[in-house]
């Protein structure tokens, strides 16, 4: 039993190791180990498509996590006084949202957004009555933030929720026996009590976003984000720069996730 | 402002994204798959069955998805369920959430980087080089229906081992004790105790990892090379090369009503397992 529970971690772990070892390759190619070198970092770092794809990506991701993370506790917050049919919508608004396979959510998006925008952008012309000046509606990081938003949105909703769920009723009441009002209420007792929920959210909101390739592939627009050149890069074929940018991005998914549990659990112990 | 006019406000707006971003785009795909293509690709409004008439052209597709979406799972689980068990029963609690926490670990780094890593194991010059040097030659591993189901056991595991985790960590040790007590082997106390008792997390987890493969783009397009394709690789060529967006929609809509039949079938069965066990139970 003990060796097979070996062999499982050596299956998941063994793929990454490669990834990490053959992006110190000094070779040019991708799959003989000719001596070790860090140059493929340095290229990597000093590329200016990956540092571009980079930015959209961790702006994406930043405003993404941001937004979906005010939104959803809100959200959670105001569900817990809702009962009824609302209630009802709205639960099997953020189930669908969930279970709706990413790709999915990418083409319905790119196919609404393309027919709205052709409809608006000849309307805002005649608004603003010149066509030079006059905004123009299309495809990317705007379009890539809502997408990201709405489903990150409802991963946030179902972590607070579940937080919140686990409070005491009394504190609320007895908040507002002492005379606060609803708002004080939920900054001094509710807020700090679901903080690590909220933080825990925003991190994977974040991981997310930053990872996401299927949804980004169709909403994009001519926006490059990281996995967008990744893939892209290896449909060229695979090289020790690539290794170097995904031993990277995965480094920093795993000190994220780290710092997301150490947070998750001072709140369990508190 | 009443207690309830303020949870409305506080719902408000993701109500309003939800409906944005998720009920009008998916209303697009529902309208769109009974239009016609346009001249140069896109949309042209029309009111025809002919989309979904057209759906045998993608039979390949789907008849690969719905075979390798459940053979992946199965074979998921037969690899998470000892490792789940050996992680809730047989390990110290010290060192539990630890192995725990490496095995979901990979989970949430990007499946794109970890997919491509099997490139490099199951190409030319990964494993059939290796092969080939015991002399086993000419072995083909990349661009098959192994490579992928290889990809997905791999890429889904994390997700499997996960719920079946929960559902032994609690299960009371004293039953299996009990049981032990009571005269029976170790292997029909686990068939008969163990086994069955585990069967919510189970369910989770081949569920979680079914709808999760029903929508699989990456790990086809990396690992199966064109030759192996899914549902999703047929929606990216209809959306983004052929831009035949109302042939598209027709098939991204008979992917959400299959997944949905698939599932409500079988939480149906999940549900008649687990009250055919409660009768026991009382008994």
């Amino acid at each position: 039993m003990r060796l097979y529970s070996l062999a499982v971690y050596l299956f998941l772990y063994a793929p990454i190791a490669i990834i990490a070892l053959f992006s110190f390759n000094a070779g040019r190619h991708a799959s003989d180990f000719q001596g070790f070198s860090i140059q493929w970092y340095g290229r990597a770092l000093n590329n200016p498509f990956v540092m571009d794809a980079l930015e959209t990506s961790l702006i994406v991701a930043f405003v993404t996590a941001t937004l979906a993370s005010i939104l959803g506790t809100l959200a959670a917050v105001g569900l817990q006084g809702l009962r009824g049919p609302a209630r009802a919508i709205f639960d099997a608004l953020i189930y669908i949202a969930v279970m709706i396979p990413g790709i999915v959510i990418g083409i319905a998006t790119l196919i609404a957004l393309v027919t709205v925008f052709d409809v608006m952008n000849p309307w805002l012309e005649s608004l603003w009555g010149d066509a030079d000046s006059a905004p123009t509606l299309s495809m990317g990081r705007g379009s890539l933030i809502a997408a990201h938003t709405m489903f990150t949105m409802a991963l946030v909703i179902i972590i607070v929720r579940a937080r919140l769920g686990t409070l005491e009723k009394s504190l609320g009441e007895a908040s507002a026996d002492l005379y606060a009002t609803p708002l004080g209420t939920f900054r001094q007792v509710t807020l700090p009590l679901i903080a690590p929920a909220v933080l825990a959210g925003f991190l994977l909101s974040f991981t997310f976003s930053f990872d996401d390739f299927i949804i980004a592939f169709f909403v994009a627009g001519s926006e490059t984000t990281l996995p967008i050149y990744i893939f892209s890069s290896i449909r060229r074929g695979v090289t020790p720069e690539i290794n170097a940018i995904g031993t990277m991005v995965m480094l920093a998914s795993l000190v994220l996730l780290i710092v997301a549990q150490l947070i998750l659990r001072r709140g369990d112990r508190k | 402002m009443t207690q309830r006019a303020r949870n409305w406000l506080l719902i408000a707006p993701s109500g309003a994204l939800l409906l944005v971003m998720l009920v009008l785009p998916l209303s697009f795909v529902f309208v769109f798959s009974f239009g016609e293509r346009g001249p140069s690709g896109g949309y042209v409004p029309a009111f025809t069955l002919e989309q979904y008439a057209n759906l045998p052209a993608r039979w390949t597709a789907f008849k690969n998805t719905l075979i390798l979406a459940p053979l992946g799972t199965l074979a998921a689980l037969l690899i998470a369920y000892p490792l789940a068990y050996q992680l809730a029963v047989r390990t110290d609690p010290k060192w539990k959430t630890l192995l725990l926490v490496l095995v979901i670990v990979p989970f949430w780094t990007s499946i794109l980087i970890r997919s491509y890593a099997w490139i490099y194991i199951l190409g030319g010059q990964g494993l059939p080089a290796l092969l080939g040097s015991i002399g086993i030659e000419n072995v083909r591993l990349i661009y098959t229906p192994f490579a992928v189901t290889i990809g997905i056991i791999y890429g889904y595991l994390p997700l499997m081992v996960f719920p079946i985790y929960v559902a032994l960590d609690r299960l009371d040790m004293r039953l299996l004790e009990a049981s032990g007590d009571l005269g029976a082997r170790p292997m029909t106390t686990f068939l008969r105790v163990t086994l069955p008792l585990s069967v919510p997390g189970v369910a989770t987890g081949c569920m979680l990892v079914f709808i999760l493969l029903m929508g699989e783009f990456l790990i086809p397009a990396l690992l199966g090379g064109g030759k192996v394709f899914f549902v999703g690789n047929a929606l990216v060529d209809l959306f983004l090369q052929s831009r035949n967006w109302a042939y598209g929609s027709a098939v991204a809509f008979t992917l959400i009503v299959i997944m949905l039949i698939t599932v409500t079938i079988y939480m149906r069965l999940i549900a008649r397992l687990q009250t055919g066990r409660e009768d026991v139970a009382v008994m």
